[in-house]
């Protein structure tokens, strides 16, 4: 199974894939930009995701909610996503829509201060503000996603900072800051553009080079945060988080290398085998054996600069301390770091990791956005065709030796989520 | 050279046709039906065996034992634990998994079409010799149980709950979570899934579908092959749950102190999922609040920025679920926020919608129609609400002809008909220091205030 693939690249820098195939028709358009909430200035977190709103207001040629109007009445979907070092706007849509799709991500790319307001910025602003609300505030553990960085990066790193933002950074962007923010990072020389489905190649090109290529390039392109990190944390970090919440969890974190370096795939493999599904290590000892979790799972961030984290997760089962599942968790990752993986461990994970890989190419939006990663972090959106033989070339003596590296009790950070009824509890006796 | 102009709006080029993929239909002599669709895109499969044992089939009671039954049909079948046929089954990079929701039980397979032939032996023994044992269904009740109180302070869950309990009569088994509540499931037995098990598991109660990379020759031969010896008697058809409604008009307050939002249901009893006023509903449903550009959206989002999103939709079920209006809005706009609301659920009655509004619909709904079946999970799913909903065979080949033919006469008819202002049932799980004078001020009806642990424990 490979993914058919083409590329090119225009005079001003936008790399472009093509990956046609009929079997519906249907076509993906995907653009990732190459920047997230880690190219934030210092004092306005939250801002590229709040720019990736502004992004649906309109442009020069499209009035405000008229991209998802205009794709929706196409027949298509769309949205967009903002990451700590990517932002990625995404449509599917009827293979004879694929030149409105197109238009409307040119017109935004190229011409899109014309329809920025004061008025559409401070209706974003309120409605980014309740997403915070719904998604962090009033959401249980909620927070984990924000203080998991903030514990895990020292406070001078990119990814160290929130990326939902802070109410009060919120509240001070400003439209230079839109202006700013778009003159720097949101030009074809930092985007990608994937096309996947069904289209005509020949005419898939020209709507490209029409609708982009007189898009002008950044004469200056900006500098990028330092992202380097020591390579391990080096002594156990801690932080209990009272919340409104019934049960403890415990989100362990280890730092490991990048996404995509020879160890990370090793890392990948080992969080299959701990975490992914029923027949994983942690829900075997946790949830089935002890019961001390009601659930448990393990997963890599993919963070593909500086340093990667790795994720173990458990929520208590009802009745058990937030001391106890702590403790096993530990116990589980010191098992883990001393005894490394079995053979049969290490086959359960690969077919895991293999029927996920095929389930991934059906939906046309999900093998663009996987080009797009790979075109944006490696240069090279040929390499998904290589991923299946990285994975099945993993063994079990280099999981165990990721294990034996880089899980030990020196290299990891807890987040301990206890309830505050129970903390009051304790604080009074 | 000529200049082109970037700034003009291309228009579409010619459709290309699509058709859902094609599907046989085929009864075992046990009477077990099997729905197949070959769809040869990549070497997948999935299989989902239906047992007409939703969880409407709980006897009262033992609310929750559809679910636990299911879930525990994995949980080992002969000489395999759990344990080991998880393994088993993930060491071929298959997934199986059980579970029930309403309108049925579902034993689900996803898998390499080259170990379809073992993955779906193991269905089957799931299915039809499952251990049912002791010590896993004591650990799964704990963890329903678990899940239960979690939910105490899951603003989404309780405001669901605490609608339900708003729109069903009390004691109805749609006012009390699929997968029960937390008396009925501490109270239910083993005993009591074996047995429901025995009454409601049967071949002449389940459907096969198998959807992805195989012919139907083949699929019909394994199927036959592990389910052609299980035999059984039909069960007793399950009852009609009750749908009486609820008036008057209430609103009803889930204690959540200090909360920075309101997490908001408005609505009412919705229809069954065979009322023949389906598609006008689907087409009122979208331009009221199931689209991004809807009116709930656009007004509560674009122009009022009380929310991040607001949106509609009717819980389709056998018998009448429930149709709400939803928003987590800031909670010192609650009451503005319920009061736009119900505007727009008023206007939907008032007045047609416009043109633009009927053909942006339309054309949507009839647009990702092939979008929406791009996986074999995706296919599988559609002939299984096919089969438990007894849709006609030609429902997805004419189901695009049936969105473009609704007019905006026909949706002011059904808002008319199926929207009703006089029963509406709002929900707000929030602060009621806040929220409760200024949603008492509108109107509506009676406020009364409740606990999370009340909303959840009944």
């Amino acid at each position: 199974m490979q993914i058919p693939i083409d590329t090119e690249t225009l005079a001003n820098g936008l790399r472009v894939t093509y990956s046609e195939d009929h079997v519906a028709p249907l076509v993906a358009v995907n653009l990732w930009y190459h920047v997230g909430s880690a190219n934030e200035r210092e004092g306005r977190t939250g801002f590229a995701h709040l720019f990736e709103h502004m992004l649906f207001q309109g442009s020069a040629n499209v009035e405000a909610n008229e991209h998802f109007e205009l794709v929706q009445r196409a027949g298509g979907t769309l949205n967009g996503s903002t990451w700590l070092d990517r932002t990625n706007y995404f449509e599917t849509v009827p293979s004879n829509q694929l030149a409105i799709a197109l238009w409307l991500e040119a017109d935004r790319m190229g011409r899109l201060l014309p329809a920025m307001t004061q008025q559409k910025l401070d209706t974003q602003r309120d409605v980014v503000k309740n997403e915070r609300r719904w998604s962090v505030d009033n959401q249980p553990y909620g927070t984990w996603w924000e203080k998991l960085p903030a514990l895990t990066y020292p406070s001078t790193h990119p990814y160290h900072h929130s990326l939902i933002g802070s109410m009060e950074h919120l509240s001070e962007a400003s439209l230079d800051d839109v202006a700013e923010f778009f003159a720097t990072w949101y030009t074809p020389d930092n985007a990608v553009l994937t096309i996947a489905g069904d289209f005509d190649p020949g005419e898939a090109r020209a709507l490209v080079h029409r609708y982009f290529a007189e898009i002008p390039r950044n004469p200056a392109p900006p500098s990028r945060p330092d992202f380097s990190i020591a390579p391990r944390f080096e002594m156990p970090m801690r932080e209990v988080v009272e919340d409104d919440v019934q049960l403890p969890r415990a989100i362990v974190a280890m730092r490991i290398p990048p996404c995509g370096s020879e160890a990370w795939y090793a890392a990948s493999v080992a969080a299959a085998v701990l975490g992914m599904r029923k027949g994983s290590r942690l829900y075997r000892r946790l949830v089935r054996e002890t019961q001390v979790a009601a659930d448990a799972s393990a997963y890599t961030f993919d963070l593909t600069k500086g340093a990667d984290l790795f994720v173990v997760d458990a929520t208590a089962n009802a009745g058990v301390t937030s001391d106890r599942l702590e403790q096993a968790v530990h116990d589980e990752l010191d098992a883990f770091a001393l005894d490394g993986v079995t053979d049969a461990e290490l086959a359960r994970a690969l077919a895991l990791i293999e029927t996920d890989f095929v389930s991934s190419l059906q939906s046309a939006s999900d093998r663009a956005d996987t080009l797009s990663k790979f075109a944006t972090y490696f240069g090279d959106p040929a390499l998904v065709n290589t991923q299946p033989a990285r994975y099945q070339a993993v063994t079990a003596a280099e999981v165990t030796a990721f294990a034996k590296e880089w899980c030990t009790a020196d290299n990891r950070a807890t987040l301990l989520y206890v309830p505050r009824a129970v903390a009051e509890q304790e604080e009074a006796a | 050279m000529t200049t082109i102009d970037t700034n003009v709006r291309p228009t579409p080029g010619v459709p290309r046709a699509y058709a859902f993929p094609s599907f046989t239909r085929h009864t075992l002599p046990n009477g077990l039906r099997i729905v197949i669709a070959p769809v040869r895109k990549l070497p997948l499969v999935t299989v989902l065996a239906l047992v007409d044992a939703g969880s409407v089939a709980d006897p009262a009671g033992q609310e929750g034992v559809a679910q636990l039954t299911a879930s525990l049909l994995t949980e080992g079948t002969g000489a395999l634990s759990g344990a080991a046929l998880a393994e088993l089954v993930e060491s071929m990079g298959s997934t199986l998994d059980a579970g029930a929701d309403w309108d049925s039980s579902v034993v689900k397979l996803t898998t390499l079409s080259s170990r379809l032939p073992e993955a779906i032996g193991l269905l089957a023994r799931v299915l039809t010799e499952p251990s049912l044992p002791e010590d896993e269904f004591q650990r799964l009740r704990q963890e329903r149980l678990a899940d239960l109180l979690q939910q105490r302070s899951e603003p989404r869950s309780l405001a669901d709950e605490a609608f339900a309990q708003a729109v069903y009569a009390p004691g109805a088994r749609y006012a009390m979570p699929d997968g029960g509540t937390e008396r009925s499931v501490r109270a239910l037995t083993l005993e009591q899934l074996r047995t429901f098990y025995a009454a409601r598991y049967s071949p002449a109660a389940t459907t096969v579908v198998l959807a992805g990379d195989l012919s139907v020759d083949e699929g019909v031969a394994l199927v036959e092959r592990v389910l052609g010896g299980w035999s059984g008697t039909m069960p007793e058809a399950c009852a009609a749950p009750d749908t009486t409604l609820m008036i008057p008009r209430g609103v009803h307050i889930v204690r959540k102190a200090d909360a920075p939002q309101s997490e908001l249901r408005v609505g009412h009893l919705g229809l069954p999922r065979l009322t023949a006023d389906y598609f006008p509903l689907v087409l009122c449903n979208a331009i009221l609040g199931g689209l991004f550009s809807s009116r709930l959206n656009l007004n509560l989002r674009e122009k009022h920025a009380y929310t991040y999103g607001a949106s509609s939709g009717v819980d389709w079920r056998r018998w009448a679920g429930p149709f709400s209006m939803d928003a987590a809005v800031q909670s010192d706009v609650t009451a503005p926020a319920v009061s736009e609301i119900l505007k727009e659920f008023d206007r939907m009655r008032a007045e047609p919608v416009t043109e633009s509004e009927l053909s942006l619909a339309i054309s949507y709904l009839d647009g990702v129609f092939p979008i929406r079946f791009e996986t074999t999970r995706a296919i599988a799913s559609a002939l299984a609400s096919q089969s438990i909903y007894g849709l006609a065979d030609d429902y997805y080949d004419t189901y695009r002809a049936n969105i473009r033919a609704v007019t905006a006469d026909d949706i002011l008819r059904v808002a008319q008909a199926h929207l009703h202002p006089d029963r509406l049932q709002v929900v707000a799980v929030g602060d009621p220091e806040q929220i409760s004078a200024p949603l008492a001020a509108l109107g509506i009806g009676a406020v009364t205030v409740t606990d999370a642990e009340d909303t959840l424990g009944h």
